[in-house]
C-alpha cells in the first residue's frame, strides 16, 4: 500500500508537468483547430528562458516563474501573429506544416545560440525531503510542482468559466464565424489563447527543470508528444480534460514502470490509451464534433 | 632540349634517391582517429596523445630497431566517426601510406569494421578505446589498450563487495544501449559468483528523465550499493532523484562517468560516488606523472582517458618493435602479442593469446566536486 502511494506521489510530479503543456495543445485546438506542433518546443524555450532568469538575473522561484511564463507568453503571440495569423484561411494542412517548422526553427535557434551540450538547471528551492507516517516520501521539489500546476489550473479553471473574456473563448471554440458579430475581436482572444497556453508550457517548463535539472534543446520533442497525447485523451479542445489526460498518462507510465521493465511502458501505456481511444474517439470529456458541411 | 631533358631526368632520379633513403631511416605510423563527426573530443585527444608520444622519441633522436636509428613519421586520417570512412582511412594508410601499424579507431563502431581490413592485409592494429569483444575477437592482427566491458563489470563488482563491503546490490540500466546492458549483466553474475545479492534489477530506455517509478522500487528493496553504468548526462538525474526518494545507498559506476560534464551537471548529489575507469588524471606512477606534466605543457588541459590510452598504445607499438629487431608487420604482430610485461601510463599490460590486454582497472571517488584516484584493481 505504501509502495503505491509513494509511486501515486511520483506520477503526480509527472502528471502536474503534462497537464500544463497539455492545456496549451487543447486551448489552441478549441480555438483555431489547429494542433500547434510548436508548442513542445516552446516548452523547451520556456525552460531555457527560466535557465537564463536563474542563473543571470539571479531570481528566486516566484520571479523566475512569472518572468519566464511573461517572456515566453509573448514568444507565443509573436510566433501567432507571424507564422499563423497569415494562413488563417490556408488549408488546415499548410498550418500544420508551418507549426512543426517553427517547432524545428525553434529547436535550432536554440541549438545555434545556447549550444548542444546539456545545460544544468540550479535548484530554485531548498532541496528537503519530508518522511510522513506509513513510510512516504516527499520532497520539497515535489511539493513545489504539485502545488504550482494545481495552483495554475484552478485559475485556468476559474478564469475560462467564470470570465467574460473566458466566455468569449468558449465562444470561439463553439462557433467561430457568430462571435465577431458580438463584437468581440478574435484576433484578440487568438492572441490571448496563445499568451496562456505558452505561458503554462513556461512554467512547465521551469518546474521541469526543477524535477529533472538537465536541459537541452530537443527536450521538447518527446514530452511534447506525451502532452499531444494526454490532450487527444482527455479530449482536445477540452480544458479540464487536458487536465485530466496529463495526470492519467502520468499514472500510466508510473505505475506501468513500477511492475513491468522499461521495455514494456510505453508499449503497454499507450496501448491502453489506444484502447480508451476506441471506445471513446473524442478523449474522456471531448464532445462529439458535428461536421460542418 | 635532350640536355636540357638529361639534367630533368638527372635531378629526378637524384631526389627519389633522397627520398628513398630518408624514408629508409623512417617508420611511418598511421592513426584512424574520429576528428570531425559526433564525438570529435575523442579524436582531438588521441591525435594529441600520438603526437605527444611520436614528438618525444624523435626530439630524443629517434627509435633504435634491430642496431638502426629511425624517425617516426605520423599520418592522420579522419574517420569522421563513420564506419565506411574508417575502413576506408585503414586501408589508404595500409596499402598507399605503407604504413607499420595502424592506432585507432577509436569508437567501437568503428573499430570493428576497420579491424577486418587491418586482419586482412596483415597488418598490426591497435584501438586505442575500443572496449567491445567483437573488435579483436578471432583476429591475430588487432590488439587493443583498453580493457573489455566484461572485465570492467567484474572489477565493478569485486569492488563493490570486497572493498565496500555490500551485501545488496541494485542496478539501474540503459536496456536499449548495448553498452550498459553488457556491463550491467555482467555485474550481476560477479556479484553473486562473489557471495552478495542483486535485490533490484530495473531498466529504462535512453532518453527518459524520470526514473521515481523504477528508485521508488529499488528503495523498497534498500541495497548497500546502485550501479548506474550509464552514460554521463542521465547519471547526475538518477542520483538526484534517488536522494530525493531518500535512498541511502553508495553509488557506483564504469568508464562513461569519466567526462567532466558529470561533475557539472551533477554537483553534490555525487560527493562520495566511486566508478571504474582506466586511468586517473592524478594517479601516482611516475610514467604517468611525466605524461600529464608533458601533455599538459602542450595541449594546456589534462588528458583524459582517449588521451592517455593513444599514448599507450603508440609507445606499445615501439616497444613492439624494439623487440622485433625489424620494421616488419609480421615480426611487430608476433612481438605485440608477446608482451609480457609494458608499463604504459594507463597500467601495466601484458597479452595471452588474445588482442584484449591484460591489465589493472582504476577505482576513482568523486571527492570535493572532483575525480580522485581511489584504489587500483588487478584482474
Amino acid at each position: 500500500m505504501e509502495f503505491w502511494l509513494q509511486q501515486t506521489l511520483n506520477a503526480l510530479q509527472l502528471g502536474s508537468i503534462y497537464a500544463l503543456i497539455a492545456l496549451g495543445y487543447t486551448m489552441v485546438y478549441g480555438i483555431l483547430r489547429l494542433i500547434n506542433f510548436a508548442h513542445g518546443d516552446i516548452f523547451m524555450v520556456g525552460a531555457f528562458i527560466g535557465l537564463a532568469g536563474a542563473v543571470w538575473l539571479k531570481l528566486p522561484i516566484v520571479p523566475t516563474l512569472l518572468f519566464t511564463m511573461a517572456c515566453t507568453a509573448l514568444l507565443g503571440v509573436t510566433i501567432e501573429r507571424l507564422a499563423y495569423k497569415p494562413l488563417r484561411n490556408a488549408p488546415r494542412v499548410s498550418a500544420v506544416i508551418t507549426a512543426l517548422g517553427v517547432g524545428i526553427f525553434l529547436e535550432h535557434f536554440v541549438l545555434g545560440t545556447v549550444g548542444a551540450q546539456s545545460r544544468a538547471f540550479p535548484a530554485l528551492i531548498a532541496a528537503q525531503r519530508f518522511d510522513l507516517p506509513g513510510g512516504l516520501t516527499i520532497s520539497s521539489v515535489q511539493l513545489l510542482i504539485i502545488g504550482v500546476s494545481v495552483l495554475l489550473m484552478l485559475a485556468l479553471d476559474w478564469f475560462i468559466r467564470g470570465t467574460l473574456t473566458g466566455m468569449a473563448m468558449r465562444a470561439i471554440s463553439w462557433d467561430r464565424s457568430v462571435v465577431p458579430l458580438m463584437g468581440i475581436s478574435v484576433d484578440r482572444i487568438i492572441s490571448l489563447t496563445f499568451a496562456i497556453g505558452s505561458g503554462l508550457a513556461a512554467a512547465g517548463g521551469v518546474l521541469f527543470g526543477q524535477a529533472y535539472p538537465i536541459i537541452d534543446p530537443y527536450m521538447g520533442i518527446l514530452v511534447g508528444w506525451k502532452a499531444f497525447i494526454a490532450a487527444v485523451v482527455g479530449g482536445i479542445g477540452n480544458v479540464r480534460g487536458a487536465m485530466l489526460g496529463g495526470y492519467i498518462l502520468g499514472m500510466t507510465e508510473i505505475y506501468v514502470a513500477a511492475v513491468l521493465p522499461s521495455t514494456y511502458r510505453d508499449f503497454v501505456a499507450f496501448t491502453l490509451l489506444l484502447l480508451l481511444l476506441v471506445f471513446r474517439p473524442t478523449g474522456i470529456l471531448g464532445r462529439v464534433q458535428a461536421q460542418k458541411v | 632540349m635532350r640536355k636540357w631533358t638529361k639534367v630533368w631526368v638527372a635531378a629526378f632520379l637524384l631526389i627519389g634517391i633522397v627520398a628513398g633513403a630518408a624514408a629508409a631511416q623512417e617508420i611511418v605510423v598511421g592513426l584512424n582517429a574520429e576528428l570531425t563527426g559526433s564525438i570529435p573530443v575523442v579524436g582531438q585527444s588521441s591525435r594529441n596523445g600520438a603526437q605527444l608520444a611520436v614528438d618525444e622519441i624523435n626530439a630524443a633522436g629517434g627509435l633504435e630497431v634491430g642496431g638502426r636509428r629511425y624517425t617516426i613519421r605520423l599520418i592522420v586520417e579522419d574517420n569522421k566517426d563513420d564506419a565506411a570512412s574508417a575502413v576506408a582511412a585503414t586501408t589508404k594508410l595500409i596499402t598507399q601510406n605503407q604504413v607499420i601499424a595502424v592506432i585507432g579507431p577509436n569508437a567501437s563502431r568503428n573499430a570493428v569494421p576497420a579491424a577486418q581490413i587491418a586482419e586482412n592485409f596483415r597488418t598490426p592494429m591497435i584501438s586505442p578505446w575500443s572496449t567491445n569483444p567483437t573488435t579483436t575477437a578471432g583476429k591475430r592482427y588487432v590488439f587493443r589498450a583498453a580493457f573489455i566491458d566484461d572485465f570492467q563489470g567484474e572489477v565493478v563488482a569485486a569492488f563493490a563487495r570486497n572493498n565496500l563491503g555490500a551485501q545488496t546490490a541494485a542496478v539501474l540500466f540503459d536496456i536499449a544501449s548495448e553498452y550498459n546492458k553488457g556491463i550491467a549483466e555482467v555485474f550481476r553474475r560477479s556479484f553473486e559468483a562473489l557471495g552478495g545479492r542483486v535485490v533490484a534489477w530495473e531498466t529504462y530506455t535512453t532518453g527518459d528523465r524520470d526514473f521515481s517509478s523504477q528508485l521508488t522500487n529499488i528503495r523498497a528493496a534498500n541495497p548497500d550499493v546502485l550501479f548506474l553504468p550509464n552514460y554521463y548526462s542521465e547519471v547526475p538525474l538518477q542520483v538526484q532523484q534517488a536522494q530525493r526518494l531518500g535512498i541511502k545507498a553508495t553509488f557506483i559506476g564504469s568508464d562513461s562517468w569519466g567526462f567532466a560534464e558529470l561533475l557539472t551537471l551533477g554537483g553534490s548529489a555525487l560527493e562520495g560516488s566511486y566508478y571504474t575507469t582506466h586511468y586517473a588524471a592524478d594517479i601516482a606512477t611516475p610514467k604517468a606523472q611525466a605524461f600529464i606534466a608533458a601533455y599538459e605543457a602542450r595541449y594546456g588541459s589534462k588528458p583524459d582517458d582517449v588521451a592517455a590510452l593513444t599514448y599507450d598504445s603508440m609507445h606499445m607499438l615501439f616497444h613492439a618493435l624494439q623487440k622485433a629487431g625489424r620494421v616488419d608487420r609480421e615480426a611487430v604482430r608476433n612481438a605485440l602479442a608477446s608482451i609480457t610485461d609494458f608499463e604504459g601510463v594507463t597500467g601495466t599490460m601484458r597479452f595471452e593469446g588474445t588482442g584484449d590486454p591484460i591489465k589493472s582497472a582504476v577505482v576513482v571517488q568523486i571527492k570535493d566536486g572532483q575525480f580522485r584516484y581511489f584504489d587500483s584493481v588487478a584482474p
